[in-house]
């Protein structure tokens, strides 16, 4: 069997000879007897490398694609190296929540930077240093937004399904309601949104890009929304957002959003980064951890957490939220990611998405039977019909290619810096054999 | 140090991104962003060494001893975190068709019925990301569950005064009231006030156990029986699991459902505050209320359900699926006589720490402890005026990190001490050492404490200061 | 040692009272009770036009470490709130008394307060 406890044998019988006990039962005698387990049915112990050769044989009965058009929510997008290396140190990966600043500055410098980045990113004034993910930080704002007299909440139905199924449990835990907003052409239908919304109204939600790829008239949500005193929320491309209308230029008050584009793997699902940002006014309501800058006693510059009073472990059940762990390794991932590629870098990205998606929009869509489903503006997602989705997604995978995520009415399409042109020129001839 | 920001230049920059291979589309201009965002310009050298630096100025479990109360600080394997990058497991997007990720979901599943023995539990789900994360999507289930028997009244969860902070703050989301109550003078439930507080409003109950000042409660069985009988549900709060794995289980002591941390007690790494695993599992009374998606076998494969009664989903896709991976081949590598083995030497240590430590410091509620146990400082700080903050304070001074201190908050001057099972008796009587060295140098000369630590980057931080006048980023 | 203002009334949960000349009264924290509280962070107060009622809680105060309610010794409606504690909470822990809280009107109901002398032999038993 595999072990980590280091003591001896004969160490251990000193310690329990110390501690007064005759045997490790000892230890247990607060244990009604007639609950203790006999014995696991698990399977015996092993060593490290019959542990690595089981766990590799298990990776190993999975298929990786060669190239992959598929998002709707996790993105394939090129992970400096750098950023891979860094974030392995020991120090990063072992330390615990910085709560004893003296010794964990490098952790709380790192989110200061990030809630820096984070800021520019967004355009916002404050940044947390993290939550579980993008829908879970959508729910979360939705808390933001509430008032007394101000609970329910209205989401775009252009939005990721998986964020609006993760809002609505959370509203269903504080008994608000959610109204989901109609969708037209792809995008959110702004004339019916602006009529849900009313006193009650604590927020509007939308994505940007959307779930179909659309880009949104996300000002003109923010407009609505503020002409009836309610907040307005964007859910964000990190990536896409860096060349797109800022948050604040569409009049967000708060900006949430998947940060997995930003360095860190698809790892089948997570761990991923939910990043939230605000204006100053709502800094008191961003869940969470927050670091800020403040000096030691002998005047030096240095970060600790700070504006604790907001969290749970101080307020219990009075606290709005009751975040406790975040995602900071995954924050560091995205603030080496961040400076990596620098804004040239970033906007690069971004360009190269827009690009390839809109040459692959064109070839795929001038097949007969893959018409484009939306005429709008997309970033580097959109839906295209199809004749026959299993067809063309099994021909595409028997040659290495995850084809784009079946949705109603055709295909999902996602397109990154990832796709050559030979990818895509590829997939499209694949896709004109399909009969 | 500098920031990062302070060390970017102007024009420097990393080549990450190749040029565009196909006709150039421009955004059109009435869609496009005003002002780039301002991000560090940095070679790859600087950034390389901006990260080193930082490292040096963090206190990581391979550092040194981290007795931190309730996170069980143990030890994290190497091979865990080989095993979650490799690429079969972290190249795959989680949209990927079912027959394609069959290895992927065969780990989730093999993973789950360890637990589900571990515990005891019938079913579990991954999607939580973290403790608290899990206690909201439990409780949500017990909610759900009153909601399909069409037991509406029950809106109160009942929460010992011990209970770590989250766990009335994930009752007030899930939308449950709080009924907080006292510990009696052994820190354990008071029987008689738990019975006086229950009723038809009762919606369960949420505890610990063993509890957060060490204690098993030996009335666990009577406690839970309460609450049943109540037509209540009981929740365990899996923070302190690892004094008790493979030894005793939640499921046998009455408990419906629990949440697990995987970062604790199945040794995946804090990462400095994240990503962790709240993986809740429950009995098969609760199974339909599991979120969105649950693994399960079909013939010879595997597949993806969604339970018949489902809450909806706590986040995206399946949970923090990297961390499971960890957690699963430190299940696999300890087995069946490893996993009580752990929990045992976590007490032993726990103990033997105690048992050296007693005759100088008071501890409170001195008795066999499970694997770990608070010291009170309130006679050093009445007497000297040394608060247990001075005493962590100094304790960094010796490379130690602090254990908890100020809970739990039914103590004074509470440390919390949770020495985990990965550490050597060598360790514990040095570590026994310094903490007697730190008491002779409290009564001798207390003022020197209020000063420490010396050796560390910084000295004590102006935590007021940044509290009053926030400054939470980097202006340029 | 906490000062105690003789024209003021006191509760036993250490808010301070004073009553104005068109029978409004103004709420704050003591001197002894700022004390107490170690250097105050941040302050919650409710809005213009709340109802507020003996024994509950109208606001609270953050120390780094800390949350503790403020509760109301009469029942009334708020009808001012001292903005300036918002952006300044530590005026709280430079002048207790002078930094008011709200101002209630309509105060249809008073808990048995304290005066000056009983309040400081409360405080010296504390």
């Amino acid at each position: 069997m595999g072990s980590y406890v280091p003591s001896t044998k004969a160490e251990r019988e000193e310690m329990l000879s110390k501690v007064g006990v005759a045997d490790v039962k000892g230890l247990y005698a607060a244990v009604p007897s007639e609950m203790m387990v006999d014995s696991l049915d698990i399977p015996a112990g092993m060593s490290e490398l019959e542990v690595a050769s089981k766990v590799s044989g298990m990776a190993k009965k999975n298929k990786l694609f060669d190239a992959i058009f598929r998002g709707a929510g996790a993105y394939n997008h090129y992970i400096p190296s750098i950023v891979k290396q860094v974030t392995s140190k020991e120090e990063f990966i072992t330390t615990y929540t910085p709560y004893q600043a003296e010794v964990s500055q490098g952790v709380l410098q790192n989110i200061f930077e990030y809630q820096t980045m984070i800021c520019e990113l967004t355009d916002m004034d404050v940044s947390n240093a993290s939550v579980y993910d993008g829908a879970s930080a959508a729910a979360e704002a939705v808390t933001m937004c509430v008032e007394r007299k101000r609970s329910k909440m209205i989401v775009s139905g252009a939005v990721n399904p998986m964020y609006i199924q993760t809002i609505k449990t959370y509203c269903e835990g504080a008994d608000r309601e959610v109204v989901i907003a109609p969708v037209k052409d792809g995008v959110t239908d702004m004339e019916a949104l602006a009529a849900l919304i009313d006193d009650a109204t604590a927020g509007v939600l939308l994505q940007q890009p959307n779930y179909f790829g659309m880009i949104e008239d996300a000002a003109a949500a923010g407009e609505a929304a503020h002409a009836k005193k309610a907040k307005f929320v964007m859910a964000v491309d990190p990536i896409a957002i860096t060349v797109l209308k800022s948050p604040r230029e569409c009049g967000a008050d708060i900006v949430v959003g998947e940060g997995q584009s930003l360095g860190i793997p698809l790892s089948f699902g997570g761990p991923y980064l939910g990043f939230m940002a605000c204006k100053k006014e709502l800094m008191r309501k961003l869940p969470g951890r927050i670091v800020g800058q403040t000096v030691d006693h002998d005047g030096r510059r240095a970060f600790v957490l700070t504006l604790q009073a907001r969290e749970q472990h101080i307020r219990r059940e009075k606290a709005t939220s009751n975040i406790c762990s975040n995602e900071a390794l995954c924050a560091m991932m995205a603030a080496v990611y961040m400076t990596a590629m620098g804004t040239k870098g970033i906007t690069d990205c971004a360009n190269l998405c827009y690009s390839k998606a809109h040459y692959a929009a064109a070839q795929i869509s001038a097949i007969p039977g893959y018409e484009l489903v939306n005429n709008g503006e997309f970033f580097n997602e959109f839906v295209t019909r199809v004749p026959d989705a299993d067809k063309a997604l099994a021909a595409l995978e028997e040659k290495g290619i995850l084809g784009g995520y079946p949705v109603d009415g055709g295909i999902l399409w996602c397109v990154t810096e990832m796709n050559s042109k030979d990818q895509i020129d590829e997939l499209v001839s694949i896709l004109k054999g399909v009969n | 140090m500098q920031l990062i920001f302070e060390k970017s230049c102007e024009g420097r920059s990393c080549s990450m991104m190749p040029s565009c291979d196909v006709p150039v589309c421009e955004i059109p201009a009435s869609l496009k962003r005003e002002s780039a965002p301002k991000l560090p310009q940095m070679a790859e050298v600087d950034i390389s060494r901006h990260y080193t630096e930082l490292m040096k100025r963090t206190h990581g479990v391979n550092d040194g001893f981290y007795p931190l109360g309730s996170c069980t600080m143990k030890y994290n394997p190497k091979i865990n975190d080989e095993m979650a990058n490799l690429a079969g497991f972290a190249g795959l997007h989680p949209l990927q068709p079912v027959h394609t990720v069959q290895g992927a979901l065969e780990a989730l599943s093999v993973l789950e019925s360890y637990l589900d023995e571990i515990t005891g539990m019938d079913a579990m789900t991954f999607q939580p990301a973290a403790g608290a994360h899990g206690e909201f999507t439990g409780l949500l289930m017990i909610k759900a569950y009153h909601k399909a028997n069409g037991d509406l009244k029950r809106n109160k969860i009942i929460v010992p005064d011990t209970a770590h902070g989250t766990n009335p703050a994930s009752c007030t989301m899930a939308g449950f009231k709080v009924i907080s109550i006292p510990s009696n003078e052994d820190g354990c439930v008071d029987l008689d006030k738990l019975r006086s507080v229950v009723g038809e409003d009762t919606a369960g109950l949420m505890l610990t156990n063993p509890n957060t000042v060490g204690i098993f409660d030996k009335n666990i069985l009577e406690i839970t029986k309460i609450i049943h009988e109540a037509g209540g549900l009981n929740y365990y709060d899996g923070a302190n699991l690892n004094a008790v794995m493979g030894i005793v289980r939640p499921g046998d002591m009455g408990f419906d459902v629990i949440h697990l941390n995987l970062h604790k007690t199945f040794s995946t790494p804090h990462g400095g505050g994240g990503p962790g695993a709240g993986v809740v599992g429950c009995k098969n009374i609760l199974a339909p209320f599991l979120p969105l998606y649950h693994t399960v076998k079909s013939g010879e494969g595997y597949e993806m359900e969604a339970p018949a009664q489902s809450i909806g989903s706590v986040r995206s896709f399946y949970g923090n699926y990297g961390i499971a991976i960890r957690a699963l081949c430190y299940v696999m590598t300890l087995g069946k006589e490893g996993i009580p083995e752990a929990s045992s030497n976590a007490v032993l240590n726990a103990n033997y720490m105690r048992v050296n430590l007693q005759d100088e410091f008071d501890i409170a509620f001195n008795n066999i402890c499970m694997h770990e146990f608070v010291i009170s400082l309130t006679r050093t700080k009445k007497d000297k005026g040394v608060t247990a903050l001075d005493f962590a304070k100094a304790l960094l001074d010796y490379g130690v990190h602090p254990p908890t201190m100020y809970f739990p908050l039914i103590v004074d001057e509470a440390l919390m001490v949770e020495p985990t099972e990965t550490e050597s008796k060598d360790t514990l009587d040095e570590v026994v050492r310094i903490f007697k060295e730190i008491l002779k140098n409290a009564n001798e000369n207390p003022e020197a404490l209020h000063e420490a630590p010396h050796t560390t980057p910084v000295s004590r931080l102006d935590e007021v200061k940044a509290a009053r006048e926030p400054v939470l980023r980097y202006e340029y | 040692m906490a000062t105690v203002l003789e024209n003021l009334k006191y509760s036993k949960s250490h808010e301070w009272v004073e009553v104005l000349d068109n029978g409004n009264v103004r709420i704050g924290i003591t001197d002894f009770a700022q004390h107490e509280l170690g250097d105050l962070v941040f302050v919650n107060l409710p809005e213009e036009g709340d109802e507020i009622a003996v024994g509950e809680a109208f606001a609270d105060v953050e120390s780094v470490k800390a949350v503790s309610d403020v509760m109301s010794p009469v029942s009334g409606v708020v009808c001012a709130i001292n903005e300036d504690l918002l952006d300044a909470p530590e005026s709280i822990n430079a002048d207790a008394f002078g930094a008011w809280f709200v101002e209630v009107e309509n105060v249809s109901e008073e808990e048995e307060l304290l005066d000056a002398a009983a309040y400081e032999a409360f405080c010296e038993e504390e």
